[in-house]
C-alpha cells in the first residue's frame, strides 16, 4: 500500500466563540483530487489555512509522506510542496504578473533575470492553458485573470498539493472547465489537489473522494464516484434543501433604468465596453451574465459612479444620471452591493453597527443637525441583525471577525434596507453557504416583488435562470443579446459568452 | 510545544490596559538600570524627577507650560493620523503659526485697536498653520505625492523662514546681537494664568473636548472613520474622499498653528530661537501613545511634559552628563512604544499532543 501524500490527523482550530474545527481528519493519496465540502463556517476554509501555513491548529498533526511536519508558515508549506489559492487572491496589485510569480521565491539571485523568467512564465501558461501576459500589472487584470496568475504562481514554484479554495467563484463554465482539465494533468503527473467548493456538480466532475464537514466536523468520507448530488446536499446540510425558488408573476413598472450606446474605458484606456444599450423596468430583474473580464466590472462602476463613460447616456428614473458621483446615484434611490466586499463592501475596524449605518447616517433619524444618535444606530443595527439573521457576538463586534457569508449579509442587508428602487448587485452570492445563498435569492425575488429593478451580474448560470426575468450577456464589452430566463440554457448562453450573437444562436 | 506571536482575534480589554503598565515597568527597569551605569541612584532620581515635574508649584506651572504645545499639536497630529495620513509636519505648522501671530503683532498693532490685536493674532496664526498643511495635502489629494516627505520637508522650509525673519529683516534693533524680534507690547500678551501657564491650556482643554465630540458624535467624524478604515468603502457609499482629508488636515495645521500662536506671545512674547524644542515630533509620540484619542492625548502629552520638565531638573540637580534629560525620556517612551504592539498581537503558547500508536 502507497503512503499517503497527506495526512491531517485530529486538527482542531479554536477562534473566540466558535470551534472552526473539531478533531479532523484528512487523507490524500498521489494523484488524487479531493473535494471539501460544506457550508460557509463549516470549517474548510481554516482546515486548508492551516495545512497552507496561514493558521496553526490547537491540537492535531501533519504528516508528509508519512513524515511528521510543522507547517509554521506559508514558506514552510511551500517548501513541502504545498500551495494554496485562496478566495481572496494574495498579489501585489502595483506589481507586474511576472514580479508577483517569483516573490518571495527562496534561491532567487540578487538581480533575478527577468527575461528567462518571463520565458518559464509563457512555457508553463501554454502547458496548462493559462493565458496571462507577464507584463501586465495585477490592477489591471479581471479577477479571472488573476485567478491564473495564482495558479502559474504555484506551478512555477512545484506545488506537489494544490489546494484551491472555490477557485470556480470567478471562472465561466468553460474556464472551470479548462480547470478541471488543468487539474486532471496535475494528477496524472502524480500531483494532487484540494478543493473547497458549495457547489455539488463539481464534486462529482473534479473530484475523485469527498470530505463533507458540517460545523467543525468531519461528517462523512466518500468516493465520489459513489454518491450524488442530493447524497451530499443532505449530508452537508442536514436538511434537504431546495434549489428552485418560488417567483409570482407580477407587473412591472416604469423603466427605472437606462442604458442608451454606452461606453467606457478600463484601467488600461481600452475600451471596455462598447456601444452598450438595455433598459430594466421597476420590478424587473435583470441578470447580467459573462465570462468575468468582458466588462461587468466595467458596467457596475458607471452605474453606481466610480467610473466615467466615455459615450453614451445612463438615465436613472428618467433622469440623466451619466457621469454622476456617487453620491449623487446614491441619493437617486441606487443602491450597490459591490463585488469586493473586503476593499469596498465593509469597515473592518468598525462596528457591524456602524457598517450597517452607512448609508443612511447622513439624514434623521440616525443624524439630527449633523449630530449622530448613538442609540438609533444600535436600534436600526439590531433591527437588521435579526431581519437578516447576522450571525455577530455584538452590534458592537468588529466587522472584521464576522466569517465571509455574514459580512456579505451586513452589506445585503444595509444596501437593502436603504434601497429606493434600483439594486446594482455584483455577485451577490459568491463564495455563500447554501442557506445564505438561498437567503439572498430569496431577497432578490421579494425585492423585485416589491417594485425595486434589480441589476444582477452573476457568473452562476443557475442563478440567473432561476433568479432573473431577463438575462443579457456581455461578451468583450458588448451585449450579445437579451433574452427571457425562461428561455435560457446553457447552451445558448455558454454560447453567448463565448461571442455569437442571439440572433445566429440556432433554437 | 511551541510559542508563536500572532494577531489577537478579538480586541482585548485587559491587553489595553495591562499593556501600558507593564511598558512602563519595564520603562522603569530599563532606566533604573542606565542610571547605576551612571552612578546615580535609581530611586532618588526618580523621586527627583517626579519632584522636578510635580514637586512644587513652580515646578508643576512649568509643566503645564511644556505640556500645552504637546496637547495642541498632538490634537493637530492625531486628526490626521485618524485618517491614515501621516502628519510629520506639526513642527512646521507650529512654526508657522508663530510667525504669521509675530507678523500681525509687529505690524498691524499700529492700525488696530488694541483689545483687537491678540484674537487677530490667533485667527492668522491658525490660518497659516492650517495653510502649511493645506499643501501636503492638496499635493497628496491631487497628485498622490507621499505625505511623509512633503510634511516633513516643509518643517525645515518653516524654521529656516523663521530664522531668516528673525536674524534678518524682523530682528531687534535693540538686540544686542542677540537674535530674535523686538518684544511685544504688553497688551498684545496671551494672559498666563499659573506661573508662566497661559490661555492656550484652556485652549487645549477645550478643544480636546470638543474634538472628542466631533470625531465620535458627529456626521464628519463617522465619515473621517469610514476614510481612515477602508477609503474604498467610503468612495462606493458617497463619501468625498479629497474633500475630507483636506477639511481634516487644515483643521489639524490650525491646532499646531495655535499651539506656535501661543509660545510667541505666551511663553517668549517674541520670535526667537528655540521656539519650539521639538514639540511637533514629540507630538507623533503623544498622538500614538494615546491611541489617537483626544481626551487621552491630554494625559499622555502632560506625562510626557513631566518627563521633559523633571528630566531637565534631574540633570541639573545630580550633575548627570547634559543629555542625560533626552535619555531618559527616550528610555521611558520607547518600551511604551514597543509595548504598544502587545494590544493587537500576542504570544501563545501551543501544546501539541502526542498520539500513541492504539489511539491511531
Amino acid at each position: 500500500m502507497t503512503t499517503p501524500i497527506l495526512e491531517m490527523k485530529g486538527i482542531t482550530k479554536r477562534f473566540p466563540n466558535v470551534v472552526a474545527n473539531e478533531n479532523v481528519d484528512v487523507e490524500l493519496y498521489p494523484g488524487e483530487v479531493l473535494a471539501l465540502l460544506g457550508e460557509n463556517g463549516a470549517g474548510k476554509s481554516t482546515l486548508m489555512n492551516v495545512l497552507a501555513g496561514m493558521y496553526r491548529a490547537d491540537a492535531g498533526e501533519i504528516f508528509i509522506r508519512g513524515k511528521r511536519v510543522e507547517i509554521d508558515s506559508p514558506r514552510d508549506a511551500m517548501r513541502l510542496g504545498i500551495g494554496m489559492i485562496h478566495q481572496n487572491f494574495m498579489l501585489v496589485d502595483t506589481m507586474t504578473v511576472a514580479e508577483n510569480i517569483i516573490l518571495g521565491l527562496p534561491d532567487l539571485p540578487f538581480v533575478p533575470n527577468m527575461v528567462d523568467v518571463n520565458g518559464r512564465i509563457r512555457q508553463l501558461s501554454e502547458r496548462y492553458n493559462l493565458q496571462v501576459d507577464p507584463d501586465s500589472r495585477i490592477w489591471q487584470l479581471s479577477i479571472g485573470e488573476q485567478q491564473r496568475v495564482e495558479i502559474l504562481k504555484l506551478i512555477y514554484r512545484g506545488a506537489e498539493i494544490l489546494i484551491l479554495d472555490e477557485p470556480t467563484a470567478v471562472l465561466t463554465p468553460q474556464e472551470a472547465k479548462e480547470l478541471n482539465g488543468i487539474l486532471k494533468q496535475m494528477t496524472l503527473e502524480d500531483k494532487s489537489a484540494i478543493f473547497i467548493t458549495h457547489k455539488m456538480e463539481e464534486v462529482i466532475a473534479f473530484s475523485d473522494w469527498v470530505r463533507v464537514l458540517n460545523k467543525g466536523r468531519l461528517v462523512t468520507v466518500k468516493q465520489t464516484n459513489r454518491t450524488n448530488p442530493q447524497e451530499l446536499a443532505r449530508l452537508m446540510v442536514g436538511r434537504d434543501v431546495l434549489f428552485r425558488l418560488e417567483k409570482k408573476d407580477h407587473d412591472l413598472g416604469d423603466v427605472a433604468l437606462e442604458l442608451t450606446d454606452v461606453s467606457a474605458n478600463n484601467d488600461k484606456g481600452l475600451p471596455a465596453l462598447q456601444g452598450i444599450s438595455f433598459r430594466i423596468h421597476s420590478g424587473e430583474i435583470l441578470g447580467v451574465a459573462g465570462v468575468a473580464g468582458n466588462g461587468q466590472k466595467q458596467l457596475v462602476e458607471i452605474l453606481t459612479g466610480l467610473r466615467n463613460v466615455s459615450g453614451g447616456k445612463i438615465r436613472i428614473f428618467n433622469e440623466d444620471k451619466t457621469n454622476k458621483s456617487p453620491l449623487e446615484i446614491i441619493n437617486s434611490g441606487v443602491s450597490h452591493i459591490p463585488a469586493d466586499r473586503i476593499a469596498r463592501g465593509v469597515a473592518g475596524d468598525m462596528s457591524v453597527a456602524n457598517n450597517l449605518a452607512m448609508k443612511c447616517y447622513r439624514k434623521p433619524p440616525l443624524v439630527k443637525k449633523g449630530f449622530l444618535h448613538p442609540a438609533r444606530i444600535l436600534d436600526l443595527a439590531r433591527r437588521m441583525i435579526d431581519l437578516f439573521s447576522i450571525d455577530t457576538p455584538t452590534p458592537q463586534t468588529h466587522a472584521k471577525f464576522l466569517s465571509g457569508g455574514n459580512i456579505q449579509k451586513t452589506i445585503l442587508a444595509r444596501e437593502i434596507d436603504a434601497c429606493r428602487g434600483l439594486l446594482i448587485a455584483a455577485y451577490p452570492a459568491r463564495g455563500l453557504d447554501v442557506g445564505a445563498t438561498e437567503f439572498v435569492r430569496k431577497q432578490m425575488i421579494a425585492q423585485s416583488e416589491a417594485g425595486t429593478a434589480i441589476l444582477l451580474v452573476s457568473e452562476d448560470l443557475e442563478e440567473l435562470v432561476g433568479v432573473a426575468d431577463n438575462i443579457a450577456v456581455l461578451f468583450e464589452g458588448k451585449v450579445m443579446g437579451i433574452l427571457p430566463s425562461n428561455e435560457a440554457d446553457t447552451e445558448k448562453l455558454g454560447m453567448m459568452m463565448a461571442g455569437v450573437k442571439l440572433e445566429e444562436t440556432t433554437a | 510545544m511551541r510559542i508563536v506571536f500572532e494577531k489577537r482575534k478579538t480586541l482585548s480589554r485587559k491587553a489595553i490596559f495591562l499593556v501600558p503598565l507593564a511598558s512602563f515597568f519595564i520603562s522603569l527597569i530599563l532606566t533604573a538600570i542606565l542610571l547605576a551605569i551612571f552612578k546615580a541612584n535609581p530611586f532618588v532620581t526618580f523621586i527627583a524627577m517626579f519632584k522636578g515635574a510635580f514637586g512644587s508649584w513652580p515646578n508643576f506651572t512649568e509643566t503645564l507650560v511644556k505640556a500645552t504645545p504637546l496637547m495642541l499639536t498632538g490634537l493637530g497630529v492625531l486628526v490626521a493620523f485618524r485618517l491614515k495620513f501621516w502628519n510629520i509636519g506639526a513642527e512646521g505648522q507650529l512654526t508657522l503659526g508663530g510667525i504669521a501671530a509675530s507678523w500681525v503683532v509687529l505690524f498691524w498693532t499700529p492700525f488696530l485697536p488694541p483689545w483687537m490685536v491678540l484674537p487677530l493674532a490667533i485667527l492668522v496664526g491658525m490660518l497659516a498653520g492650517a495653510f502649511w498643511a493645506g499643501i501636503p495635502a492638496l499635493l497628496k489629494v491631487r497628485l498622490k505625492v507621499d505625505e511623509v516627505l512633503t510634511t516633513l520637508m516643509l518643517n525645515y522650509v518653516a524654521i529656516l523662514f523663521a530664522e531668516h525673519l528673525y536674524y534678518g529683516p524682523w530682528r531687534d534693533p535693540k538686540g544686542f546681537g542677540f537674535p530674535g524680534t523686538p518684544q511685544f507690547p504688553d497688551f498684545t500678551w496671551l494672559p498666563r494664568i499659573a506661573g508662566r501657564a497661559h490661555l492656550g491650556l484652556i485652549f487645549a482643554l477645550v478643544l480636546a473636548l470638543v474634538l472628542w465630540f466631533v470625531l465620535n458624535r458627529t456626521r464628519w467624524g463617522f465619515e473621517l472613520q469610514v476614510i481612515g478604515n477602508n477609503p474604498g468603502a467610503a468612495q462606493t457609499q458617497g463619501i468625498h474622499i479629497a474633500k475630507n482629508i483636506m477639511t481634516a488636515l487644515l483643521l489639524a495645521g490650525a491646532l499646531a498653528g495655535l499651539a506656535g500662536v501661543c509660545e510667541v506671545t505666551g511663553i517668549s512674547r517674541r520670535l526667537q530661537q528655540g521656539l519650539s524644542i521639538g514639540y511637533g515630533y514629540t507630538a507623533i509620540i503623544v498622538a500614538w501613545l494615546a491611541q489617537l484619542n483626544p481626551i487621552a492625548a491630554i494625559i499622555v502629552a502632560l506625562l510626557i511634559a513631566a518627563l521633559l520638565v523633571g528630566g531637565d531638573q534631574v540633570q541639573m540637580m545630580m550633575g548627570l552628563p547634559a543629555s542625560m534629560g533626552l535619555v531618559l525620556q527616550g528610555m521611558l517612551l520607547f518600551p511604551m512604544l514597543a509595548g504598544s504592539l502587545f494590544t493587537e498581537y500576542r504570544l501563545r503558547i501551543i501544546k501539541t499532543k502526542l498520539r500513541d500508536a492504539q489511539s491511531g
